[in-house]
Parts: C-alpha cells; structure tokens; sequence
C-alpha cells in the first residue's frame, strides 16, 4: 500500500469515527447534572448492604463476576510475562557485588518502606469503609516492597523477598476468587453497621484477598523485569 | 469554584500529556509518564473519584514508569 493509498484510508476512517464521535457527545447528559439513575440505585444497594464505601459494594459485591474477569486478567498479563521474560538456557543469573548505593536516597527508602507499606495495608483492610481497597492496596503494597531495591541494593531484595512464595500467594488467592465466583457466592455474610471495621459481610474478605493476588501478582510481574535488567546484565559486560 | 479547578486539572493533564508526548527519549519520557499521573490522578480527585485517583498514583505513577525503566536499561545496552 502506498504512502498516499494509505492517508486516504486514514482520512476516510478518521472522518467516520469524528461523525459518530461528535453525535455521541452531543448525546451525552450535560455535564455534572442530578440525573443519575445508576448512582441512585448503586448507593441504595451499597446501603442496603451496609457498605460505606460505594465502589467496593460496586466491585466486590454488586458486581463481584466483573472483579473475577479482571483477576483473570490480570493472572493472565502475569504468566505472560513470566513466559516471555523467562531466562534463555544460556543465560544465567549472577551473585553481583555490592553495587554502591546512593546514601542519601537510601536514607529516604529506609524511612518510606515501613510507612508505604503501613500505607498498603490501611488501604486493604478499610477498603469497604473508605476510598482504596484490594486493587490499590495491593498495588502500594508490591511497590512499597521495592524501596528495599532503593535501600539496601538488588541483594536486600532478593534475599528479603522470596519469589516462590509470591507466587504460590499469586496462585491460591486467584483460585480462591475463582472458586467464589464459580460457585456463586452471594452476600452471605451478616452485614454488620455501616461504617463499622466488620461490616459489609463478604465484601472485606474479597478486598483482602484480592489485594494480596494484585500484591503478589505485581511483585512477580516486576521481578521479572527486575531480573532481565539487571540480574542477566553483568553476562555479557 | 470546583467548575474553576475542573478546567484547571483538565489544562494540566493536557499540558502533562503534551509534554510526554514531547519527551523523545524513552528514559526521560517514564520521568514525564509519571509526572502526567500525578496530574491525572489530581483530576480524578477534583472529579470526586478518589478511588480512581489512587489507582492512578500506584500504577501510573510508580509501576508503569518502573517498568519503562527497566526495560530501557535492558534494551539501550
């Protein structure tokens, strides 16, 4: 196809997805209206179901099977790159020397571990009371982790954070959300008072869970990124 | 007044975003990649979504650009 060919298709497409663009805009609610019948049902749900947190109710209890498709989505990008990141057979992993690390940088992960990761766990356990949950929680959590990487080197980090065990955390929290899923699990739980730490029934169960697979799934995400740059590099310098 | 910082936040995410957008060389893009989700993220605070917005700050803001990172220190060898 040539240069030219090729921009008139361009055109032509970009000129039919402006036309149904702007028609869908002009359809839309105007913008920060009171009309929302989503909202209105949504907060009474999460009412009914003494969940403070309206997102949590949302994707852990009203609509928890969207939840379970996003987890699969997540394993999924996980065991993708633990495939195609995994070492050649000629390669192989390194004891590096102590590499010098930046005191002063050092000095600020030291302090900012204990607290990022006091961070993730607050996130996780009070998902269904206040903003944060499973998702976010888990996410702090792995990358509040790698502040070791910043303090104490690449050794600190994989000594002080056993791979396999993120892994087989990764396997069992995801089937235990799968199996919830497949069986069917409702609400079953007693739902408490609303605002309370044990409330909500199911809800913080989910979260907690959810936030370790995130957790564990990104730790071994970013391992592997973690071992191609700089475990596999010393090889061929 | 939150009209007013709508349009605000909604001029620095366009202002962030250009300036990734902007950034040639990979490296220094994951440093404006991550500045543009601090400010995305300010965004969805000021559009009351302050689930979304952390989100935002802990993949958009500290994995991705960690990821960007790497990878660039893999491949420019």
């Amino acid at each position: 196809m040539s240069r030219r060919s090729r921009t008139v298709v361009f055109a032509a497409g970009a000129a039919v997805l402006a036309a149904f663009f702007a028609l869908a805009v002009a359809g839309l609610p105007p913008f920060g209206n009171t009309d929302h019948p989503y909202r209105d049902l949504a907060v009474a749900a999460s009412l009914r179901q003494s969940t403070a947190n309206v997102v949590s109710s949302l994707t852990f209890d009203l609509r928890g099977f969207d939840t379970l498709g996003e987890e699969m989505i997540l394993l999924g990008s996980v065991v993708g790159a633990v495939a195609l990141l995994r070492p050649r057979p000629d390669e192989k992993e390194q004891n590096r020397s102590r590499t010098e690390t930046n005191q002063s940088v050092a000095l600020i992960a030291y302090v900012f571990l204990p607290l990022t990761l006091l961070l993730g766990f607050d996130l996780l356990v009070h998902g269904h009371l206040t903003p944060g949950g499973g998702f976010q929680g888990g996410v702090v959590l792995a990358t509040g982790l790698h502040l070791l990487y910043l303090s104490g080197g690449y050794d600190a980090l994989r000594r002080l954070r056993p791979l396999a065990w993120y892994e087989w955390v990764e396997g069992f929290t995801t089937a235990a959300f799968a199996a919830a899923g497949l069986i069917g699990v409702r609400n079953f739980l007693p739902r408490g008072v609303v605002q309370q730490l044990f409330s909500a029934g199911t809800v913080p169960i989910l979260n907690i869970l959810v936030g370790f697979a995130v957790g564990a799934g990104a730790v071994v995400l970013l391992a592997q990124f973690l071992t191609q740059a700089i475990a596999l590099e010393d090889k061929d310098d | 007044m939150s009209a007013a910082l709508i349009v605000v936040a909604l001029l620095l995410v366009a202002a962030a975003g250009t300036a990734v957008v902007a950034t040639g060389d990979p490296a220094r893009q994951a440093i404006t990649l991550s500045a543009y989700g601090i400010v995305l993220s300010l965004l969805f605070l000021v559009l009351q979504a302050p689930d979304v917005a952390l989100s935002q700050i802990a993949v958009g803001t500290a994995l991705v650009p960690l990821m960007v990172m790497l990878t660039v220190r893999k491949t420019k060898k």
